[in-house]
């Protein structure tokens, strides 16, 4: 069976099935907090990051789960209505420079292959350390 | 204050419904840096068997975070929202959400735990459409720092 650009029977554990880099900017957490409706100023304002002890302006939590399941939902065809179940762990920061901005890399690799389908494994970095724990992502293949 | 210990096991009634709007879809895929057309453009949505544009995965939290508001005014359950970390998400879909839906969420605490002086509250909203066909359930462990 086909779904997207790959053949779901030729899939095997361990195969990377995307691998995608973002950058985020300033500009990209303003965008998702007025999407999201999560005004935490710590996501904006670094005098309102400091003085809760953080070392600046961070990403959303929810932000870096929200793309890091995109490159799945590409390689799935784009259709998100093959995502049964997404889970993850906030684990470390990613902090965004009003300058540099961050980048963030995300690799999705097939954990489990099942009746159900597959568990897509992500390991999302920054500045080479992961920054999400156990973020997996149940998907049909069928 | 600590965290309520009482509060495993409690549901707050169901928030107000929400209405997912087409552009507001839009504004969360552009967001969340998606490029599906499924996510964008309704002629695709539907010719992919869908009746309008398909909300990405973790748009469900803007439904959840109605829930969520419930149990962080609640003043019985003791949790102090500035000490408050996100520390695990799930969604379980049995559907995608699609604009056009009208989304109910009830949420229920699952569990309090200590760790430490810290506390691990674990929250899970089940949201259904307005047929009360369940859609998603969207469980957040909340970890509420302790007193330093």
């Amino acid at each position: 069976m086909s779904v997207g650009g790959f053949d779901a029977e030729k899939l095997s554990v361990g195969d990377i099935v995307a691998e995608q880099s973002y950058h985020l900017t300033r500009d990209s957490l303003v965008r998702y907090a007025g999407a999201s409706g999560d005004f935490n100023p710590i996501h904006y304002r670094d005098d309102a990051a400091t003085s809760v002890g953080l070392a600046g302006v961070l990403a959303h939590g929810m932000l870096t789960m929200g793309f890091a399941v995109q490159p799945v939902i590409d390689w799935l065809g784009g259709d998100s209505g093959k995502v049964l179940d997404y889970q993850v762990r906030f684990t470390r920061p990613v902090f965004v420079d009003a300058e540099a901005g961050a980048d963030v890399n995300v690799v999705a690799k097939v954990g489990v292959l099942d009746q159900a389908g597959a568990r897509i494994d992500l390991t999302v970095t920054f500045r080479d350390e992961t920054v999400l724990g156990k973020a997996q992502v149940r998907v049909a293949l069928a | 204050m600590p965290v309520n210990a009482e509060l495993a096991g409690r549901s707050y009634p169901a928030a107000a419904p929400y209405l997912v709007g087409r552009e507001k879809v839009r504004e969360f895929a552009r967001a969340v840096l998606a490029t599906s057309p499924l996510n964008f453009d309704p002629e695709a949505a539907r010719a992919a068997g869908y009746a309008d544009v398909v909300a990405p995965p973790t748009f469900a939290v803007v439904v959840q975070e109605h829930t969520l508001a419930q149990l962080l005014a609640d003043p019985d359950a003791g949790i102090d929202f500035a000490r408050v970390v996100h520390g695990d998400q799930r969604f379980r879909f049995t559907r995608p959400i699609v604009a056009g839906d009208e989304l109910t969420g009830t949420l229920t605490v699952t569990s309090v735990k200590t760790l430490g002086g810290h506390s691990m509250v674990t929250a899970e909203t089940s949201i259904v459409d307005a047929g009360g066909a369940h859609v998603v359930t969207a469980i957040s462990s909340l970890v509420v720092r302790g007193d330093e």
